[in-house]
């Protein structure tokens, strides 16, 4: 029987906090950076921001951080797939007449 | 030969034996129930498929009809008749009833990882096929759409559309959740030896079609909720006249349906490449070369959903994109024939029913893959597109490829599920039946295609109805052919002699315990020390 | 072979840990690719109606959108303490902390029914004649908005119910601190509603 990998190693409760902090601060960027209208943000930035935001839930609170390389690596599963299929029916939204 | 595992006299008791009465079947956790529970109401719908398909080729005898049905009867009987047929038969035949009864065997293991779920996917799947039929006899009249659901039409009509794609969604939680059983049973469960290059090549199959169940799936399924919300509350997310663009359901429709093509014919193949070596006395030719094209297959044949939309009015970009990836596609399945040719080459040759259906296989599979490169070329799609052609080509693939696969698959298993034996004459003539019907019922499809008859027309030009009747006389031999063949094993199934252990001589897992297996499969977990198929 | 099969399969299967958790992420995968259609729709939409897009957004209330994210990354704080609490041992308090996670995805759930009645209030709802009268942007972005925040509200609630069963194995000891998955999988479900949520915002209400 294996060792239970993901329970052996416990992050401090303060982990916790300190990322929790850091989500509001993010999100208090964002709305900010949005209501003063900077130009030329456009989409990018507000995005950037979320993707921050999620990987850091991803890897505190979802214990990615933790657990063995498989399950970085199963991630990566859906986000090509994501990847290569908006890219492809980009080349239809893009280019059509 | 194979060593038979050993078992004590009382735990080899078979399966059949461990409860009595509905509920022990229907509340059952054990893989081998549920394939069996699987494979009863699998195969009745197909009956149901098989008769909307028959009582359509019938109605064109005449033109201009009616012959048997109205117009709009025919239009909701080839809908009815294409959604059984994917999303009730063909997609999930393969793999839940004989990767349910033999993945965990195949591996070592007693069950799958999450039985209760494997039990729930089952009456997901129940759900769905009645939500089905009940579109069917409710409401103005059945869905009339075809299986595709095409917006805006689909959004307009006033016949059963929304409860149809419920039932789809439905269907699709029950494809999920086998597909992540299959997975996580893959990555956990395997008995000790049995490293991921010993693993048998339906295993390998099964596992790359689970990833593309788990990651296709909920793509149609969000798309089908989108298109009965459009149609409930009107959102005008697909509908043209609210800004909508009809050309992006035809993008989410076949992000799915595309790959699930490929969930339809890779577990068959993956049939196919456990009956060449058993049947040709030989070690699988390229085991390598089979897992990677098969993996290639899952990936790459999601990239090529856009081939059904080469006259949508979308990019030239995005046709000349997916035109390329779909020859890519051919390539790994090219690779699969050459794989099985070069198993059979100088192999003894034993031409049981198995190895019998399983010809027809790649000799059908062939033929539709070929003539799917004809549609996937750009400029003959224009000529081609939503003709007889394209019927023609994609019942090759999914009848002649998925279909012949999973009646490979019952002959296989069928004495190892159900103890007994077929008569073998019998299934040989059948097997003769299907190959000279299926042939004439959709070769002429393929000249009526290039001469230009279109797809789902209820009436059509006289020039048109020699090679119909050719076409519907097929069709009679093709029933005949299918009722011969469940005949024979419904026979079989009380009057046939029992089956010994390996009555096939094989040398997967399966073929070492009792036939039928015992309730937990194994009494002692097997160590696995060698590849599969080692003929000395 | 008396025993009935349910007993039979669970006494000899051995608990699988990492399976279960797997499983979890495998089904966590199918939930991100359902969200991917919409998301998808949406990025093309916006492609091609930016100017609707971006006059819309400014319409719907910054203010509850912030603070609703700002409920749903602390729930999802406290659905990671009670499993931590969990794994210490300290059951009350993981108990406690499930309870409050709940009430506040409860508190996001009022706060977007409040968002969504004064939009409705004011005419804007999928098919009502005043957004048919308007530009095709407007009606695909209500559209849009109506059934993404509308889908990710039935999340929230099937978490809720998720969680409240996890409370009640805690309470019943079929969730304990040597055999905490099925709390950990249910803390992965709650999260990655959050991590959907944190997409959406920016979607809806920050198109500048």
């Amino acid at each position: 029987m294996e060792e239970k990998e993901g329970s052996a190693k416990k992050p401090q409760y303060r982990t916790y906090v300190f990322v929790w902090i850091g989500l509001l601060m993010l999100t208090w960027l964002t709305v900010t950076l949005s209501s003063a209208n900077v130009a030329g943000l456009g989409m990018i930035t507000p995005m950037a921001i979320a993707s921050a935001k999620a990987l850091l839930v991803v890897s505190f609170f979802m214990h990615l951080k933790y657990e063995k390389g498989f399950f970085k690596a199963l991630v990566l599963v859906p986000l090509g797939v994501i990847i290569v299929v908006s890219w492809l029916v980009y080349s239809d939204v893009l280019y059509r007449r | 030969m194979a060593e038979t595992l050993k078992w004590n006299s009382s735990g080899a008791e078979s399966f059949y034996r461990t409860g009595r009465g509905l509920f022990s079947w229907i509340f059952t956790v054990d893989h081998k129930r549920i394939g069996i529970l699987y494979l009863c109401s699998i195969l009745s719908l197909f009956v149901l498929g098989v008769s909307f398909g028959f009582l359509m080729r019938l109605e064109l005898i005449t033109r201009p009809g009616p012959f048997i049905m109205s117009a709009q009867t025919y239009n909701s009987i080839f809908t009815l008749h294409g959604v059984i047929m994917l999303f009730l038969f063909i997609i999930p035949a393969t793999p839940s009833v004989f990767g349910n009864f033999f993945l965990p065997i195949m591996i070592g293991a007693r069950d799958v990882s999450f039985p209760k779920l494997n039990i729930l996917s089952w009456w997901f799947y129940v759900a769905g096929a009645s939500i089905a039929i009940y579109s069917l006899v409710s409401g103005w009249a059945p869905p009339d759409t075809g299986w595709t659901f095409y917006a805006p039409y689909s959004l307009r009509t006033g016949t059963n559309v929304t409860l149809g794609l419920l039932a789809v969604f439905v269907l699709g939680l029950s494809s999920i959740l086998t597909g992540i059983n299959f997975v996580t049973t893959t990555h956990r469960l395997r008995a000790p030896g049995m490293s991921w290059r010993r693993l048998p090549l339906f295993v390998w199959t099964l596992y790359a079609t689970a990833w593309v169940q788990i990651i296709a799936t909920p793509v149609l399924g969000v798309t089908f909720v989108l298109v009965m919300m459009e149609r409930v509350f009107g959102i005008g997310i697909f509908d043209p006249a609210k800004g909508g663009d009809p050309i992006m359901y035809q993008h989410l429709f076949w992000i799915y349906s595309h790959p699930a093509v490929y969930i339809m014919i890779l577990p068959g193949m993956g049939v196919i490449s456990e009956i060449l070596p058993v049947f040709s006395r030989r070690t699988v030719f390229g085991y390598s070369a089979i897992v990677y094209s098969s993996l290639g297959i899952a990936g790459v044949g999601s990239l090529v959903w856009g081939h059904h939309m080469f006259i949508s009015g979308y990019s030239y970009t995005a046709g000349v994109l997916f035109s390329f990836f779909t020859f890519m596609v051919a390539i790994p399945s090219a690779i699969k024939v050459f794989n099985w040719v070069g198993t059979m080459y100088k192999g003894s040759i034993k031409l049981d029913p198995p190895f019998l259906y399983a010809l027809a296989f790649i000799f059908l599979f062939s033929i539709g893959g070929l003539t799917g490169l004809i549609l996937g070329t750009l400029s003959v799609n224009v000529h081609l597109h939503d003709t007889y052609f394209v019927v023609g080509h994609f019942h090759y693939v999914k009848f002649g490829g998925g279909g012949f696969a999973f009646f490979a698959g019952l002959h296989y298993w069928f004495p190892k599920m159900f103890g007994r034996l077929y008569n073998k004459a019998r299934a040989t003539v059948a097997w003769f039946f299907l190959f000279i019907g299926f042939n004439m019922l959709y070769f002429p499809m393929f000249i009526l295609g290039y001469e230009g008859m279109p797809r789902r027309y209820y009436n059509y030009l006289p020039q048109y109805h020699g090679l119909q009747v050719v076409s519907i006389v097929g069709s009679w031999i093709l029933v005949a052919g299918l009722i011969l063949m469940f005949g024979n094993l419904v026979y079989a199934l009380f009057k046939g002699e029992k089956a010994g252990v390996n009555p096939w001589g094989g040398e997967t897992l399966e073929w070492r315990i009792p036939s039928p297996p015992p309730a937990e499969n194994f009494e002692r977990i097997p160590v696995i020390e060698h590849r599969p198929y080692e003929y000395k | 072979m008396s025993t009935n099969d349910m007993d039979g399969t669970d006494q000899i299967r051995e608990r699988d840990y990492t399976g279960a958790k797997l499983g979890m992420w495998l089904f966590l995968f199918t939930e991100v690719l359902l969200f991917f259609g919409p998301f998808l729709l949406y990025s093309v939409y916006r492609y091609r109606f930016g100017a609707d897009f971006h006059g819309a957004s400014r319409e719907l209330d910054l203010f509850i959108g912030s603070v609703n994210t700002a409920i749903l990354l602390t729930s999802s704080l406290t659905m990671a303490l009670s499993i931590s609490a969990m794994q210490k041992g300290s059951k009350g308090l993981s108990v406690a902390l499930l309870f409050i996670t709940i009430a506040l995805g409860g508190v996001f759930l009022a706060n977007k029914y409040q968002e969504w009645m004064s939009k409705i209030g004011h005419g804007i709802y999928p098919n009502s004649q005043t957004l048919l009268g308007q530009s095709r942007g407007r009606v695909l972005f209500f559209g849009l908005y109506f059934f993404m925040t509308g889908l990710h509200g039935l999340h929230v609630l099937a978490g809720m119910v998720v969680l409240a069963f996890a409370a009640v194995l805690v309470i019943t000891e079929k969730i304990t601190p040597s055999d905490p998955i099925k709390l950990e999988n249910a803390g992965l479900y709650w999260h990655l509603v959050d991590v959907i949520w944190i997409y959406l915002f920016p979607l809806f209400y920050l198109v500048t």
